[in-house]
């Protein structure tokens, strides 16, 4: 009788493998790469970048179908959902994926360093954010997160007889789950206050009166915090310099793209289709978060003198602008919409502008030995293709036209200047003051990289290894396209969440 | 005096707190470890009540994803003090300094 009700009671939901093909090709792919190293072991140690390359072009296939099919998909009682705004960043983070193999072959074994469990490892990663970008659950969100974050606390860690990566495997580690238990903490309160832990139905619950509690504005507040970490906002940024610099560069690359956007895919998804009606709550928070981002990631910039350091600081500054929208998104829901599509247009220009410029930076440095800015001074006369494709990182990092980052900023102005709210327009001032204090040290490197002359005698023009050559032409391609037909980008992002949200 | 579900949030917070706490105060990665655990449980042990609070199966099943993940993550983390260990004599987290600037 009792096997009866056990057999009874369990049934298994209904699946539909077309919408998570990718998922299932990744998994797959991150298994063979692990079975492969444990049977071969050094044998198999030249095909395995290509071959995870491959993985993540083979995930590729289902996620196009999916995306030609266009129907939304919904699982497991909406905690998984497969639409176009899944869609596109998931198609964000396996270019990010792949141009990161692209940076990671032939540099992550320099220094005898094992490298088969690396690729396993970041796709187990890719596999985290893959999963975010479709979660709709505050169990599987978190999943995603701590899937997306365990294989990077490692790979950070990952020259083990280098003290400074260790240092950043361990303090990244600290911080992360330090974040990840408040976050957690918060969770558990939005659970308690709604009695569910699917996040359309933590809207119903709020919709039926349940926001009014103090409870639930705390939840709000750890699991924002928590989110703020991973996205790197201050005051949560405390990490990102240092780690940044410990790490392998490639690694510092996947880090400042692939996690923060999926940091902000789980913040998008939980503010959206969660307690958008709280936005009392929430619009406050993420104006703080933007504007202090914003100036002090700048104004901390300015006197770096180590350029992944640097780089990590106009990371953070960038990320307040990608978080700004936000802060006005809860106006109306035509502003809520265009404030979501100018997040995702900024992840994915960003993306491109950003790994490109650590695609220089690695070779550069490997070149020099040094990541100091002083020690790329003169850079024209040894690496003239290289100057001229960082220049272009940089400007349009800087949102100048006609480059991709221009576009991205134009259209985090538009939705702060039309959404009609005195702080939209405050913010807006702010963000303007931010992009010239950001103009001026992206164009002080530009201008040491031509106009300096060179501290190394040895002028042999540098090589540049094929895998380098392709992923910095991807990511040249994607910036200026983005920007002379920025059309192009729009009609991807175009996404929406508030069409069930609400 | 009967023990209701506000006594076991209550614990919880402040489990949570004295973690939080801890984590902030503590200089020893092993001791901030286990500071890391109580915040956790404390996640866990407000999941359980609310569950049983509200008769719903999800909070039981969210501790056991909490409990799946944090053994996964004490086990990188203890990876990375033995990394560190073998490099230097003592693990004290104010010693990691290199970074910085």
């Amino acid at each position: 009788m009792s096997t009866n009700l056990l057999i009874v009671a369990f049934e298994r939901p209904a699946i539909d493998w077309h919408a998570v093909a990718p998922e299932i090709v990744l998994l797959s792919v991150g298994v063979l790469i692990t079975l492969l190293d444990i049977l071969f072991l050094e044998k198999a140690r030249p095909y395995m970048a290509a071959l995870s390359g491959l993985g993540i072009l083979a995930t590729a296939i289902p996620l196009l179908t999916l995306g030609i099919d266009g129907t939304e998909r919904v699982l497991f009682d909406g905690a998984y959902v497969v639409d176009n705004f899944s869609l596109v960043l998931k198609a964000i983070f396996l270019l990010a994926g792949y141009v990161v193999i692209l940076l990671s072959t032939n540099y992550i074994v320099d220094g005898d360093y094992w490298e088969s469990e690396y690729y396993g490892l970041l796709l187990a990663s890719l596999m985290g954010m893959i999963m975010m970008a479709s979660s709709r659950d505050l169990i599987s969100v978190f999943v995603a997160l701590e899937l997306l974050s365990i294989p990077a606390y490692l790979m950070v860690a990952w020259r083990k007889r280098d003290p400074k990566s260790n240092e950043a495997g361990l303090k990244y580690y600290l911080m992360g789950v330090f974040a990840s238990a408040v976050m957690l903490y918060g969770m558990s309160l939005l659970f308690g206050v709604s009695g569910t832990t699917v996040l359309s139905e933590i809207a119903d619950s709020i919709d039926a009166g349940n926001g009014s509690s103090s409870v639930m504005t705390l939840g709000i507040v750890f699991v924002v915090a928590g989110f703020a970490f991973k996205v790197s906002a201050v005051p949560f940024h405390t990490w990102a310099p240092d780690v940044y610099e410990g790490a392998p560069t490639p690694v510092t690359a996947f880090l400042s793209v692939a996690s923060k956007a999926a940091g902000f895919v789980a913040l998008l998804a939980l503010i959206f289709v969660g307690f958008y009606e709280l936005s009392n709550i929430w619009e406050p928070l993420i104006w703080i978060l933007a504007a202090l981002s914003m100036t002090v990631g700048n104004l901390v910039a300015l006197r770096q003198t180590n350029i992944v350091r640097l780089m990590a600081y106009s990371g953070v500054a960038q990320t307040g602008f990608m978080i700004a929208p936000l802060a006005v998104a809860g106006h109306s829901l035509s502003t809520g919409n265009q404030a979501l599509s100018a997040i995702v247009t900024y992840l994915a220009i960003y993306a491109a502008m950003n790994l490109g410029a650590f695609a220089v930076i690695i070779t550069l440095a490997r070149r020099t030995g040094s990541a100091e800015i002083d020690s790329f001074s003169g850079a024209f006369h040894f690496a003239p293709g290289l100057t001229v494709a960082m220049t272009i990182f940089l400007f349009s990092l800087a949102g100048i036209p006609p480059l991709g980052g221009w576009f991205a900023k134009f259209e985090v102005f538009r939705v702060l200047a039309t959404s009609g709210e005195t702080w939209g327009y405050l913010l807006a001032v702010v963000a303007a003051i931010n992009s010239v204090i950001a103009l001026f040290y992206y164009a002080t490197i530009a201008r040491k990289m031509w106009a300096d002359d060179p501290s190394e005698k040895d002028l042999n023009n540098i090589e540049v290894t094929p895998s380098l050559v392709s992923a910095l032409a991807i990511c040249v391609l994607v910036t200026l396209l983005f920007g002379i037909f920025p059309q192009l980008v729009a009609r991807f992002t175009e996404v929406s969440l508030l069409a069930f949200g609400v | 005096m009967s023990i209701t579900t506000t006594w076991y949030l209550l614990l919880a917070a402040i489990l949570f707190s004295i973690g939080t706490t801890g984590l902030l105060v503590r200089r020893n990665p092993l001791i901030m470890f286990m500071c890391i655990e109580l915040m956790l449980n404390a996640v866990n042990i407000t999941f359980v009540s609310i569950g049983s609070h509200l008769n719903d199966l999800g909070g039981q099943l969210a501790v056991f994803f909490v409990l799946v993940v944090a053994a996964a993550e004490v086990v990188i983390g203890l990876a990375l003090v033995v990394a560190i260990m073998r490099r230097r004599s003592r693990t004290n987290a104010d010693d990691l300094k290199i970074l910085g600037g």
